[in-house]
């Protein structure tokens, strides 16, 4: 007797929009079980886990702090992905942003109007798009793998930036400490409520609104579509894959370069070498959990930013490790990914023949 | 996939339920919160401050009550943790590492209410206290008995980055080593992280190839010293007793002890006693200490001690002249002592060092 896996003759439109609902279900229902075993009330825990952080308004604005660089980068891979182009470096060309955008503010201190915000925001997109382009010259040039490419220019990324901020942007009153000046008034983003939600959630949710319509309305989002799924056919119709490599690559390096400054100009105020806590690299799970769509990838973002801040809030409270919660995103993983299997394919078990 | 339905409708009324259960805790204790930078399972820095937290509950008892996160990145979301613990009802709040100075006084400003205790910075405001130990006092010890036990006259130094704090640390070793062996030399592997096993076992490997018979250390974990162990070279803990790590190889730890401070501060809070002041002690505060020195020869034992002594005293200063740069310029004359504002922020070796210092 074994057990195969087997695809299914039809997929459920349904059950693809309900399978990461189902796999959040069993997160909480195994997150219950986990956390009755630790002898806690799984009850409470879950509560600490998942809803307090969304029942305060400091909390929200935290949450939406935590989700916008992801939510951002996210839409980009969305659309990458959605036409069978890898980029895995968001988290290099995120980086490349953050040191495109930070120029201003540390060569020309003194440089304050409204036009140097405007200028920052630019210059970081235009650096993330710029360090997209190399794998996209690569694979439309010399058919290298843009997954490995893009990869290792992360680490490149954050080398330069390393140096950077060791180096000539170190600020000189900083006691030699990694880290540049910090950036004031008109070089840091608008911030609302408690002062720390800043533009760039307002940016996030504009580049989802305008990738959803893109996607779903124009030309360029039905050739992104054909020629992801069917490039035979994409050929046909006069798509050129070349041109959408390029399109794709740029467009989420862009993204990613947008966000690295937001969050530089934003939460941080300065350039320090940690820039993101690996923002680049789970905004890849962030677009596959919202199944690729912008507006999935905008839920998807909230969700994976409520489990960071309810594992903070479940150490605090609850006086449980820090790995908790990285359990938790692994589990979670781990149920959409399997559920997304069964999907497409249904499980049997075959017995031996007898002939 | 019926009862995976079932399952999900199950779970949906129990976090339903959850929510009417909330928290409602009588906020009678002071409430004391702790941010760290590493794991507390780090057995070096996050893990002494944490020794702290339980000596606070040990003493204080049911007037405190303490809660801690770990493992918070130096940026946007230490800002967050901070802020966390300050609307969680915590009274005092220590932050245990230099990069989360910023943050704590963005989020000290918000709650001015709230007292806040910043390790290692250089940034107060009213609600907002400095601390630090006088780490270099140690490491002049364990300089010295690094030039009693070296054959080859070479020790490595795994750092972790070029902030004044290593630097000093730097000095201070090699100049406790230059007591002793005029000639000692010093080699330096820069890692850039405070917490990295695998790069510091690296730079550890890189520097015992490169013929230093001591290792030492200015970041948290234990690598440094189990490398030690593992190649049969001597080595020194950092900033707490890391003997169950290498019975054979530490000669002796710098622990950083951060009980009697934290005490205090607590008790100041409770007692309403509290101001925003600018610490840093070492031996003679009871805020640096050695642990058992072993694994070498009594003679060294006792020389060791003989300093512990003195610097505990007062009699002794670790940095006291004449004392020269790494270019040969006399940066303290003879009879007189670095005072703390250039200790503070010192950015130059002294002569000696086998590096380049990272500018």
């Amino acid at each position: 007797m074994r057990l195969v896996l087997e695809r299914r003759a039809e997929r459920s439109r349904l059950m693809g929009w309900l399978s990461p609902v189902v796999a959040v279900a069993l997160t909480l229902a195994t997150g219950a079980v986990i956390f009755s075993l630790m002898g806690l009330d799984p009850a409470r825990a879950l509560y600490v886990y998942f809803l307090e952080p969304v029942l305060w308004w400091w909390s929200l604005e935290e949450l939406v702090v935590k989700a916008a660089p992801l939510v951002m980068i996210g839409v980009g891979l969305a659309v990458c992905f959605r036409a069978n182009v890898w980029n895995i470096g968001a988290e290099g060309q995120l980086t490349m942003g953050a040191l495109f955008g930070s120029a201003l503010p540390i060569l020309w201190h003194e440089f304050q109007s409204f036009p140097v915000m405007v200028l920052m925001l630019l210059m970081g997109a235009l650096g993330g798009a710029l360090y997209a382009a190399i794998p996209a010259f690569l694979r439309t040039r010399f058919g290298t793998n843009e997954i490995l490419t893009s990869l290792m220019l992360v680490y490149v990324a954050q080398l330069i930036a390393d140096w950077f901020i060791r180096g000539p942007w170190r600020d000189p009153q900083g006691f030699n400490f990694p880290k540049s000046v910090q950036f004031e008034g008109w070089q840091l983003l608008p911030t609302l409520g408690d002062g720390r939600m800043h533009l760039g959630a307002g940016l996030a949710l504009v580049a989802v609104v305008v990738l959803y319509v893109v996607m779903s309305r124009t030309l360029k989002g039905f050739e992104v579509r054909v020629v992801g799924t069917a490039p035979r056919a994409g050929t046909f119709a006069g798509f050129s894959s070349k041109r959408m490599v390029w399109f794709c690559l740029l467009l989420s390096g862009g993204l990613a370069g947008l966000a690295g400054i937001c969050e530089v100009a934003g939460p941080s105020g300065h350039l320090q070498p940690a820039i993101s806590p690996g923002y680049g690299f789970t905004a890849i799970i962030v677009a596959f959990l919202g199944r690729l769509n912008p507006v999935g990838v905008l839920v998807a973002g909230v969700m994976l930013g409520i489990s960071y801040l309810g594992g903070e809030a479940a150490q605090i409270d609850l006086g449980i490790s820090d790995k908790t919660a990285q359990v938790f995103q692994g589990i979670l993983l781990f149920f959409i990914l399997a559920c997304d299997t069964l999907i497409l394919y249904r499980i049997r078990l075959l017995r031996p023949q007898t002939a | 996939m019926r009862k995976i339905l079932k399952l999900a409708v199950a779970t949906a009324l129990l976090a339903a339920g959850a929510m009417t259960a909330g928290a409602a805790n009588a906020a009678d204790p002071l409430k004391v919160g702790f941010i760290y930078v590493g794991p507390i399972g780090d057995h070096g820095w996050s893990y002494q401050h944490d020794q702290g937290r339980l000596a606070i509950e040990a003493a204080l008892g049911d007037k405190v009550e303490t809660v801690y996160v770990e493992k918070v990145a130096e940026g946007p979301d230490a800002e967050r943790a901070i802020t966390r613990l300050a609307r969680q009802g915590a009274g005092l709040i220590f932050t245990t590492s230099f990069g989360f100075m910023e943050q704590t006084l963005a989020v000290a400003k918000k709650f001015p209410d709230i007292k806040f205790e910043h390790a290692t910075g250089y940034k107060r405001a009213d609600n907002v206290s400095t601390y630090s130990a006088r780490f270099y006092e140690g490491r002049y010890v364990i300089g010295q008995i690094a030039a009693k036990m070296s054959k080859s006259g070479i020790a490595g130094y795994v750092a972790s980055f070029p902030i004044p704090e290593v630097v000093r640390g730097i000095n201070a070793f090699l100049l406790g080593a230059q007591s002793v062996n005029p000639d000692f030399k010093l080699k330096v592997v820069w890692v850039n992280s405070w917490f990295d096993p695998g790069k510091e076992a690296d730079a550890a490997k890189v520097l015992i190839g490169q013929g230093a018979d001591i290792i030492t250390q200015h970041t948290d974990s234990t690598a440094p010293l189990q490398i030690a162990e593992e190649q049969g070279v001597v080595g020194f803990g950092q900033a707490s007793n890391m003997i169950k790590f290498a019975p054979k190889a530490q000669l002796t730890a710098i622990v950083d002890d951060w009980s009697t401070y934290y005490i205090d501060r607590t008790k100041a809070v409770l007692d309403g006693t509290w101001t925003s002041t600018d610490t840093w002690g070492g031996m003679g505060a009871k805020m640096v200490g050695m642990s058992e020195y072993t694994n070498m020869p009594d003679d060294v034992k006792a020389m060791a001690m003989e300093t512990q002594a003195k610097i505990t005293s007062g009699a002794f200063h670790p940095f006291a002249g004449p004392i020269y740069k790494q270019d040969g310029e006399l940066a303290v004359a003879e009879g007189a002592v670095l005072n703390d504002g250039t200790l503070a922020g010192m950015n130059w070796y002294v002569k000696g060092v086998d590096d380049t210092l990272p500018q």
